[in-house]
């Protein structure tokens, strides 16, 4: 069968081949159907409230710019830390993500906060580097002390069929993290197919992954419905193939409190309830907590809120 | 955690009921001559909604006068321009008001709003749009240069989707310049009277549309009035047979839709969640009353303990209540007599050795409710097998070869829908070929469109309703 | 035809503020009680109402000879614009599905009778059509939408089907549109004989560059404004007023237009058809003769035939086996 647990040591890439082309096809026309079908769900009043506070626990507050300071990251972080000065009783949010350079800014700003730096790595966002420099991204991101790693996988790679290549680079950055959490970014929107989302996952997780995620954000499309949805499906499998919980990180695109909502009801409906928590939900975002806190607000107050009254980044 | 849905109906302030609806005949509301009302209740919650007149055998004279007199004064003289303008106004009234007629159906049938309001309807509206555009093409339909419209229609429709069952009749025959009286099913008449008033809105010419509600009587009167020079029927296939009887040597055109019982083809190279979502979707859309659901999945052995435990989780997170709540998956059975038919039935298969299984669910107190049901270890002797359920019940059999998939498939007096689910294309086209059934849907399922002709082969009746085909069954 | 051209573009408003014809009756004292707000007639180009890049106009006058307004007189570069436009506006109204377009032309055809009025007093003045006549014609016109609108779900099932091949295969034909079509509407039949060769061109997912009746334009840019207020996206249609003579060439011999209609072409028709030899562009010669003005485009039924040259049929195969 498909599912059957694929044995790391015995890889070559012509098993690997073998293992992901026989994997159960997607059909994309129904694929697209289910996500559309789900995102109908009408999640109102006190569901929504609880909604709203796990979407925003489950956020990764992520700056991922080339114009990227000092100053920028540590607004961030205090935004994190407080997203909403007038109300104590917002939850914190799930991580800050950030490029390499600024891990050390960003850990020395959410000191004592609780909230844990994650960082990208391995040559963000395209992958095009040697080995050596994606491994050294990753250790130096480590040692500054990210406790998560967001790494992207070589597409080229993937899509050329070289998996065992794919693979050996998420095993090899999995060791390279030690403690930290690994999040395996598929670039889905370079891989097209949805037949290559179920792949990639499968791929990802059995090289370690702790987290399957859609999206550098830098390219379109990226965290669509369908392909989280895909990912989903991939992370509720592996489960009941080997019992171990791989987590799914949409990112890119989700802006508005009706996606993030729309993504929550996904999970449950497709992963399960056991994967509505941040350790194993996340979503990539920036302007969406803004959104996510502006809902909250109307659904105390009953009025509408508008953008002044919210703390940019 | 968990994340429980809050409730999350939908308003029914949309709709203004009344507390009595009279027969629509000639263009006007009026009671019928006996004077006999019946109550037609809301499924849910076994709640009167309102009361409707029963048309005896001299209203169904005087609609079928009426019909007739429209047709020769009025209807068949019109350009054909000119009638598919008065469709498209009516399809656009439907566009109007859609959320009243969703509600309402929901109300009335006791299925899902999300099906009435994505589904239905938009159907309805889609179907009128489409005939409306064949008013005056009707020269390049293929049937002839100049093809004539047959007459009077008179249409008996049932009660699983009664809006767009009426859709289905009135739509073609308006288009070929024939002139309708329909009988609603007895237990969901009151989209139809809200059709009428639409007719009145579009101001189509009275006599045009006639609207007779009742019970099988008054669907026997009308089917049997020496009036009528078409008959067009969908339920059940022992009615569909009696009227064959009663219409032959008649000279009156006849089209049938009746029962089904359709295989579902789950071979193992399938895409298997999107199998999944087309076998849940292809038995438990609409309560499984659904004359082309696919009642049997036929699942290839290799891949069946996989499918399986998938296809059962799946129907684990479906969510059955109010159908009015936006997140409802599963409503209510339409009536407390088709309940009592499904639970007798179902009971039988559990008797003759097949394992059923639901997934946890509470059932309303009040109203007309049936879980979701799965039946394994189902063979072809079953009654399960073999009869129509018209309920939200799945009987799983399995097949090692594609051979024995069509056979099977095949081994059965109905003949009117199927589905085959493979990643491979001429895989897919040799069973399709194989098929003995109208409708073949390939990794899908339940999928519905007015340019798509729709109707059996064999006991599942005769004539096609839907595109172009459609129009064959009124003209001449 | 005389020719206007602005000393530039940026100053054209102004110096069309200042031209400032009288519109309203003006009683004895020679005061007008209120002056007319006249339009300015311009042309509609992947959605948009541009004057032509050239700063150019031209007088249209009405069938008595009276100045009716001043129309953009198109360029080359201005067909080129509308060309590219129509291309960028295919991939998505090809798209569609049949059943949308179908709502889609069923909605020009709303927001024509809604403004029939205008449409019928139009065709009064440009023609010198008697208002009886006129009301017919805007009637044709808005029918002539609804039934295409009726076409957009049909033509395939009619024009399309599955082929009996002998052997173990499926074989089915389906036509497809050909892509961008180059239009040169009737010079004589402005609003009826315009609309009967646009809207088969986008009933079947086609998009269009029209260019208008040379002397009668007026219409045809009203009727741009139509469009553009019923969900057509925009490059669906574009629309340039100007010369046959000065545009036309460019069109005809443009490798990125697959087909014309050349029912307004005149005597230019075969030089058309000869250019558009080079790269295989499909061609519509003119039919109904010209000379028959709106009459000639009465026919309220005239089938398939101005769909099927803006068509091509693609056939599949599939080998049928377990």
């Amino acid at each position: 069968m498909p599912h059957t647990a694929f044995a790391p040591e015995a890889t070559t890439n012509r098993a690997l081949r073998a293992f992901l082309h026989g994997l159960p096809g997607v059909d994309e026309v129904g694929a697209r159907s289910r996500a559309q079908d789900l995102a109908t769900r009408s999640i109102k009043t006190t569901a929504k409230a609880r909604a709203v506070d796990l979407a925003i626990s489950m956020v990764d507050l992520t700056t991922l710019e080339g114009a990227d300071t000092v100053g920028k990251v540590r607004a961030l972080c205090a935004k994190a830390a407080n997203p909403d000065p007038s109300d104590r009783t917002v939850p914190r949010v799930g991580a800050v993500c950030v490029y390499p350079d600024m891990v050390a800014t960003a850990v020395a700003a959410l000191g004592g906060t609780g909230i844990g730096v994650a960082s990208v790595a391995t040559a963000f966002p395209s992958g095009r580097a040697p080995m050596e420099v994606k491994l050294a991204d990753t250790r130096r991101a480590v040692a500054d002390g990210a406790s998560e790693i967001d790494m992207v996988i070589d597409r080229g790679a993937f899509l050329s069929g070289d998996y065992l290549k794919v693979f050996e680079e998420i095993a090899a950055v999995k060791e390279a993290c030690g403690a930290a959490h690994l999040k395996v970014i598929l670039e889905t929107g370079e891989l097209v197919t949805y037949d290559n989302v179920r792949r990639a996952s499968h791929l990802a997780i059995r090289a370690g992954a702790d987290f399957v995620k859609t999206s550098t954000g830098k390219v379109s499309p990226a965290a669509t419905p369908p392909v989280t949805l895909v990912m989903l499906e991939a992370v509720r499998d592996h489960h009941a193939d080997t019992g171990r919980r791989v987590g799914v990180k949409p990112a890119g695109g989700i802006r508005t409190t009706k996606d993030a909502v729309r993504n929550l009801v996904m999970v449950n409906e497709v992963a399960g309830p056991d994967w509505l928590t941040p350790d194993l939900f996340r979503i990539g975002a920036s302007s969406l907590l803004n959104d996510l806190l502006m809902q909250r607000t109307r659904l105390t107050t009953g009025t509408y809120p508008g953008p002044d009254y919210y703390t940019l980044d | 955690m968990i994340f429980e849905y809050a409730p999350a109906p939908e308003s029914r302030s949309v709709v203004a009921l009344r507390e009595t609806y009279d027969l629509f005949v000639d263009g006007g509301f009026s009671p019928a001559e006996g004077g006999e009302y019946l109550t037609t209740l809301n499924p849910a919650d076994e709640t009167p909604l309102a009361r409707v007149a029963v048309a005896g055998p001299a209203d169904v004279d005087r609609a079928v006068a009426a019909a007739r007199r429209a047709q020769e004064t009025v209807w068949g003289r019109m350009s054909g321009a000119e009638r598919g303008k008065y469709l498209f106004r009516i399809a656009r009234i439907v566009q109007e008001r859609s959320r009243e007629l969703a509600v309402l159906e929901s109300l009335d049938n006791g299925k899902p709003i999300k099906e009435t309001r994505d589904v239905d309807v938009p159907l309805v509206a889609a179907h009128f749009f489409y005939y409306a555009g064949w008013a005056d093409k009707l020269a390049h339909a293929g049937l002839g240069p100049d093809p004539k419209p047959l007459g009077v229609a008179a249409q008996v429709i049932p009660w699983n989707f009664p809006l767009l069952m009426l859709a289905w009749k009135v739509a073609p025959a308006l288009a070929t310049g024939n002139t309708v009286v329909l009988k609603p099913a007895e237990t969901t008449p009151l989209t139809a009277m809200v059709f009428a008033q639409i007719c009145q809105e579009a101001e189509l010419p009275p006599g045009v549309v006639n609207i007779l509600t009742g019970a099988g009587e008054t669907g026997q009167a009308l089917v049997e009035h020496p009036g009528a020079d078409k008959v067009a029927f969908t339920g059940s296939t022992g009615v569909g047979r009696r009227i064959a009887r009663s219409v032959a040597g008649t000279g009156k055109r006849l089209t049938l839709e009746l029962g089904g019982k359709g295989a579902n083809i789950v071979y193992d190279d399938a895409a298997i969640d999107q199998a999944v979502e087309g076998v849940v979707s292809g038995i438990f859309f609409n309560q499984g009353h659904v004359c082309c659901a696919g009642s049997r999945l036929l699942v290839q052995e290799s891949v069946a303990e996989e499918f399986l435990p998938l296809l059962k989780a799946r129907i684990s997170k479906l969510r059955l209540g109010d159908p009015l709540d936006k997140n409802t998956d599963i409503g209510a059975i339409n009536s407390a007599a088709q309940l009592e038919r499904i639970r007798e039935i179902t009971d039988t298969g559990e008797a003759e050795g097949a394992e059923r299984w639901s997934p946890a669910c509470d059932l309303p107190e009040n109203g007309y409710w049936f879980a979701p049901t799965v039946l394994t270890g189902v063979s072809q002797a079953h009654r399960v097998a073999r009869e129509e359920i018209f309920g939200p019940v799945l009987s799983v059999l399995t097949f090692r070869t594609p051979e024995e998939a069509v056979e099977k498939a095949n081994n059965t007096p109905y003949g009117l829908s199927a589905g085959v689910w493979t990643e491979k294309g001429s895989r897919m086209l040799w069973t399709a070929e194989r098929l003995r059934a109208g409708v073949v849907w390939s990794n899908t399922f339940n999928k519905f469109d007015p340019t798509s002709p729709f109707g059996g082969y064999k006991e599942s009746g005769y004539g096609r309703e839907g595109g172009r085909h459609g129009l064959e069954a009124y003209l001449g | 035809m005389a020719e206007r051209r602005s000393t530039g573009k940026a100053g054209r408003g102004a110096a069309e503020a200042a031209e400032g014809r009288g519109g309203s009756a003006a009683p004895a004292s020679g005061v007008p009680a209120r002056l007319a707000v006249r339009k300015t007639y311009k042309l509609y180009v992947g959605g948009a109402f541009p004057r032509s890049e050239s700063g150019r106009s031209y007088p249209v006058t009405s069938s008595s000879g009276e100045h009716l307004a001043n129309a953009s007189l198109a360029s080359r570069k201005d067909a080129r614009d509308a060309v590219t436009a129509a291309r960028k506006a295919f991939g998505g109204w090809s798209s569609r599905t049949a059943y949308n377009r179908g709502q889609v032309l069923y909605r020009v055809a709303e927001v024509l009778e809604g403004r029939r009025e205008q449409f019928a007093a139009q065709a009064a003045a440009a023609q010198g059509l008697s208002r009886a006549d006129a009301d017919r014609v805007v009637s044709a016109a808005v029918d002539r939408w609804v039934y295409y609108a009726g076409w957009t779900d049909k033509f395939a099932q009619v024009l399309g089907g599955a082929n009996p091949v002998a052997g173990p295969f499926y074989n089915h034909s389906a036509p497809e549109p050909t892509g961008v079509v180059a239009v040169f509407a009737p010079q004589d039949a402005p609003l009826l004989g315009l609309t009967s060769v646009i809207a088969p061109v986008v009933a079947t997912g086609n998009t269009a560059v029209v260019v208008a009746s040379e002397t009668a334009p007026l219409a045809a840019v009203d009727l741009a404004e139509v469009l553009a207020t019923s969900d057509l996206p925009g490059g669906v249609v574009n629309l340039l007023t100007g010369r046959v003579g000065e545009i036309g060439p460019h069109l005809a011999s443009h490798a990125d237009v697959n087909a014309l209609d050349l029912a307004g072409s005149g005597e230019l028709a075969v030089e058309f058809e000869r250019a558009a030899a080079t790269t295989l562009t499909r061609v519509l010669r003119p039919r109904p003769a010209p000379g028959g003005g709106e009459d000639a485009w009465l026919d309220p039924d005239p089938g398939t035939s101005r769909m099927t040259p803006f068509l091509e049929t693609k056939t599949v195969w599939h080998p049928v086996g377990v």
